[in-house]
């Protein structure tokens, strides 16, 4: 137990350097931990779906006599297989039956959650008194409401961007850009995460070094 | 591969080797040491500014080194930054503290270990404050290897505090519901039914034999949500399922790149209600989280690295700024 223990530690540091040796430039190493990466996940994912999905949601449910409910994952797993016709040119047009039935879901479930969530809230949520609260909420309102109007404005492109109308888009384009801006930053915070997180293995869990 | 490239790899692989063998264990710099690590950094700096500044620009695996060191020497210093408590943190913690003992909190962890670093200590953080403070703790994924590190949450909150070994139970303080394939729509059937999706927790226990779910039917019969993620199925999705549509009350940590679209959730609507009360965004929400639960970590240990290579980067967009105007001047 130990020794695999050491072995997976040594094992792990080795494809990190392998993956980080791709800022030198591509490389052999580099292609190998990827080509190790890929298949790993594809594995895993394979097998976490083989018996979460087939074994788990299929299997127990249609074997278990009790179940009043047992033939009901049928009707899903004649849709899974139809879905692995598309491997055959002549019968190929059936997979159409399950990926219609999966974007009608789909398109069904996120048209009405976007509606409410992101739509209609968000409007009822921008479209408030401005003045109102503390000093703080004020400023935050008043930018949200200018920040909105503004970034609409910039989208409208029925009317020429001149004059007032120009300016209201500048501002806005000004918005989208702090936007923007503070995305970008938050992403480059993410990706600096991630390298501590294999600096903090390298050092401290392979090497030891770090208190 | 050329001579000069299996020479790179010689002398990375004998350096980490060295550093294995016969490095002391573990390297703590004294503040001295810190103070002139820092100054030498900064030198380094106004040398590649001169320099960028003469036209002899310096290429990107120059500017990778300075990153890459700039994220390691902090891990060695003897020095932290100060840590201010954003609201949307604050939020977290309050909704938290409000809950009385005994009430049931929804834990889902939908991420997986390449986000590690960035969830995994505020994670551990809410599980030892739950654990402390009498929560019960539903947990579940959405994400295959969630369940995995909900698990090492509890166990480093038991290493941390061995009284909770004795004191937490499972079956009867927390509960590891694992893994369930189907995302938005199984945030949506647990709406319903929570047993129509877990019909057994991760160590296949059916639930109905597990004392924590008896009266657990549905959102309704939980008090508090919190949600760590790391992209899709995430925080968007239990907002716009589990807040908006069965108002449960949800809190989420996020990675730094998936927080500002969290944050529009945060505002209030007309009703008054947030459809998310509070936001732990990366890194640095996880150490404002770990102060106010009193336990800084490794969150905290993190940040000042971050910190340091933030510097790094703005310095380097000043420096790549110089060189562009330099280089567009000398082309004029």
């Amino acid at each position: 137990m130990e020794f695999w223990h050491v072995f997976g530690i040594w094992f792990a540091a080795a494809l990190t350097i392998g993956i980080i040796s791709f800022l030198y430039r591509d490389n052999v190493l580099y292609k190998i931990c990827e080509a190790i990466f890929v298949g790993t996940s594809a594995g895993y994912w394979f097998i976490v779906f083989f018996w979460d999905n087939l074994y788990k949601k299929f299997y127990v449910q249609v074997s278990d006599p009790t179940n009043p409910e047992r033939y009901v994952p049928w009707v899903g797993f004649v849709l899974g297989v139809l879905m692995l016709t598309r491997l055959f040119s002549k019968i190929g047009w059936m997979s159409r039956w399950p990926m219609a039935f999966i974007v009608g879901a789909v398109a069904g479930l996120y048209m009405m959650i976007y509606f409410v969530s992101n739509a209609m809230v968000q409007v009822s949520s921008t479209i408030m008194p401005v003045f109102i609260g503390s000093w703080s909420e004020i400023i935050a309102n008043t930018t949200i409401a200018i920040g909105t109007f503004c970034g609409l404005v910039y989208f409208f492109f029925s009317k020429e961007h001149r004059g007032a109308f120009g300016g209201a888009a500048r501002i806005g384009i000004w918005f989208l850009m702090i936007t923007f801006g503070a995305s970008f930053g938050y992403t480059v915070m993410s990706r600096m995460s991630l390298m501590i997180g294999r600096l903090d293995f390298l050092f401290g869990t392979w090497l030891g070094m770090i208190p | 591969m050329k001579v000069k490239e299996l020479l790179a790899a010689v002398i990375i692989v004998l350096f980490f080797l060295l550093c294995y063998f016969f490095s002391p264990k573990p390297v703590q710099f004294s503040p001295t040491v810190s103070v002139v690590v820092i100054i030498l950094l900064s030198l380094a700096f106004v040398y590649v500014f001169i320099r960028t500044f003469q036209g002899k620009f310096i290429g990107r695996r120059t500017v990778f080194v300075f990153v890459g060191v700039s994220l390691l020497l902090p891990f060695f210093m003897q020095f932290s930054l100060p840590v201010l408590i954003s609201p949307e943190v604050r939020s977290v913690y309050d909704a938290l503290e409000e809950l009385p003992p005994g009430s049931k909190v929804l834990a889902s962890f939908d991420y997986d270990p390449a986000s590690a670093p960035e969830l995994q200590p505020m994670a551990d953080a809410f599980m030892k404050y739950a654990f402390e403070h009498g929560l019960k703790v539903i947990i579940m994924g959405l994400w295959p290897q969630g369940p995995q590190q909900a698990d090492q949450s509890v166990q480093a909150a038991f290493a941390e505090n061995p009284g909770l070994r004795d004191s937490i139970k499972y079956g009867r303080d927390y509960v590891n519901l694992g893994f369930q394939a189907g995302n938005e729509f199984v945030i949506l059937r647990m709406g319903e039914s929570f047993k129509a999706m877990f019909p057994t927790d991760l160590y296949n226990t059916p639930y109905d034999s597990i004392p924590l779910l008896k009266n657990v039917s549905n959102f309704s019969n939980v008090d508090f949500g919190m949600n760590f993620s790391a992209g899709k199925p995430g925080t968007v999705e239990w907002v716009q399922i589990a807040s908006d549509r069965y108002k449960l009350p949800m809190g989420a940590g996020n990675t730094a790149v998936q927080a500002p679209m969290a944050y529009p959730y945060m505002k209030k609507g007309e009703s008054g209600r947030k459809q998310l009360i509070g936001l732990l965004g990366g890194m640095a929400g996880g150490a404002e989280f770990e102060k106010l639960t009193k336990k800084q970590a490794k969150a905290t240990t993190y940040l000042l690295s971050q910190s340091f290579a933030h510097m790094v980067v703005i310095m380097f967009i000043i420096i790549g700024n110089v060189a562009f105007f330099r280089e567009k001047k000398e082309k004029e």
